[in-house]
């Protein structure tokens, strides 16, 4: 089981969050061209990397706020939580 | 290549079975092939087995950086199924059925296929209908499927949850007779066993690190045990993809995930073929020794470690005891994950790349193991031939920016909820 820190609701079990992917992509700006590319790099193309990965999950059982975390692909070990407002570095 | 039979079997006892030929080398890496197969996992092997033997390319060589079957291929639950309704899917895994059959023969060794049939069970009128309607497209290209009502489930499966009180009602299935199982690990030393004959060098304890790559042109690989040269490099990695790809600067539409899966203690034979549950993502089937082997969900995040968290184990298994509550009584004898190359769409990914000399096959999912013999023969058609075979001419890279997806399931690109 991992344990995720809420920003909102402190130490949480896994079971309470359901996950959103790479919190990395990029929506292409609205009202802007956006070119074939870059609507398939967001829709589609994924890094997914071994190692430290920075991604959206929901805290559904609880706040229902969507949050960050860091977290290491390859050993589940979770460095950093935060709100979706902010950044980590 | 000494022939494996009953009478070797006789003659080998004479000598207490100690004089039995290694099934394949363990050679050092040449310099230069002609072809480089990076992955010695089933669809590797398959490759490797194929471009010798129907493209008389036996230059080649199999990289694999942990042993012959230590990946996918030995964690996976053996299912061999071709019960899609899309076109493409239908055609490549039905010819793939084909070569399922004749394998053990062609390969001189038993890989143990057994067809025993395939259960999809429908929980609702909705369910029922389009199980019909993926029936008959089964069926129009060719493949056996028969859709069965409630009494013909109970007559198969008697053994479920068929009470009036079950949250999930079973209203019928579809099945396809023809679908079964096979020993996974066998698939892969027959394959290995055959290629090696045939000149390939498996190379094992072997890490790709880095790629030579010329004005957009391959020209070999880096790896833990030297640099080697090859004109034809193909990827064949699975949940490893992400990482070469990442070596090469490419990204592609994958995403890796950790799937699990587990047996029970062996018990006495009770259900015949594999049963999927409609209301959960569960599917079951018992092995030759008796073990129930079960699976379903992904964990549901990114993971690269090949073992999953319990929570997933408890819920899957929530689903399988809604359907088959007599598997409250059984012991669990191991868990175990394997990772997966999730592609966007849920179908594979078999094509050359923008890197000329450079072909890429992954993007299985959690189905790899059913598609190994038509995986590894459309790939070395793709690599030997440098075009793609009318079977994997619509699981090309390219679709996903053209649009043309094949979305067996319709789940869009949330890859952790397949």
């Amino acid at each position: 089981m991992l344990y995720i820190k809420c920003p909102y609701c402190g130490l949480r079990a896994q079971k309470e969050f359901s996950y959103g992917g790479d919190a990395t992509v990029k929506r292409p700006n609205i009202n802007e061209e956006v070119s074939s590319e870059d609507w398939d790099n967001f829709v589609y193309m994924r890094k997914s990397p071994r190692g430290k990965h920075i991604e959206l999950w929901q805290h559904i059982a609880g706040c229902r706020q969507w949050i960050k975390v860091q977290r290491d692909t390859a050993t589940h070990e979770i460095f950093q939580t935060a709100k979706v407002t902010e950044e980590i570095r | 290549m000494q022939k494996y039979s009953v009478f070797s079997l006789i003659k080998n006892a004479f000598s207490n079975h100690q004089n039995w030929e290694v099934a394949w080398k363990d050679p050092t890496p040449k310099s230069e092939y002609d072809v480089v197969i990076i992955g010695g996992g089933g669809h590797g092997l398959a490759t490797a087995y194929y471009l010798a033997k129907e493209h008389n390319i036996r230059n080649v060589a199999i990289i694999e950086k942990g042993w012959i079957g230590g990946g996918n291929v030995g964690r996976n639950t053996t299912i061999i199924r071709s019960n899609f309704m899309y076109d493409a899917n239908a055609r490549f895994n039905e010819f793939g059925m084909d070569l399922w059959r004749n394998l053990s023969q062609e390969l001189n060794f038993n890989v143990m296929f057994s067809p025993r049939g395939i259960i999809n069970l429908a929980h609702s009128d909705a369910q029922m209908n389009a199980y019909a309607r993926r029936g008959n497209s089964m069926r129009l290209n060719g493949i056996d499927a028969k859709l069965l009502d409630r009494d013909e489930v109970k007559k198969l499966i008697p053994m479920a949850d068929f009470s009036d009180e079950v949250r999930f009602p079973i209203f019928g299935g579809l099945m396809q007779p023809s679908a079964g199982t096979a020993r996974h690990d066998a698939v892969a030393w027959g394959y290995a066993r055959q290629a090696d004959d045939m000149g390939v060098d498996i190379i094992q304890h072997c890490e790709v690190t880095g790629f030579d790559v010329v004005n957009g042109k391959i020209k070999g690989i880096r790896t833990s045990r030297g640099d080697i040269k090859a004109k034809k490099v193909g990827l064949c990695v699975a949940g490893s993809t992400n990482i070469l790809a990442e070596k090469l600067n490419m990204t592609l539409p994958i995403e890796t995930h950790v799937l699990q899966a587990c047996v029970s203690e062996p018990v006495k034979p009770l259900l015949d073929g594999v049963v999927t549950f409609g209301a959960g993502h569960f599917y079951i089937s018992q092995s030759d020794k008796g073990e129930m082997v079960m699976g379903g969900d992904l964990d549901g995040y990114n993971s690269y470690a090949q073992r999953g968290n319990l929570p997933t184990i408890q819920h899957v298994l929530t689903g399988g005891l809604a359907l088959f509550p007599f598997l409250s009584r059984l012991k669990m004898l191991r868990t175990w994950g394997g990772i997966m190359d999730m592609s966007m769409d849920g179908s594979p990914i078999i094509d050359k790349t923008h890197i000329e000399g450079l072909y890429l096959n992954c993007g299985w999912c959690y189905g790899g193991f059913k598609s190994t013999p038509v995986s590894g023969w459309t790939f070395a058609y793709t690599i030997a031939q440098d075009q793609v075979h009318e079977l994997n001419s619509d699981l090309r890279l390219n679709r996903f920016s053209t649009g043309h997806l094949l979305d067996e399931k319709g789940l869009g690109t949330k890859t952790w909820i397949g």
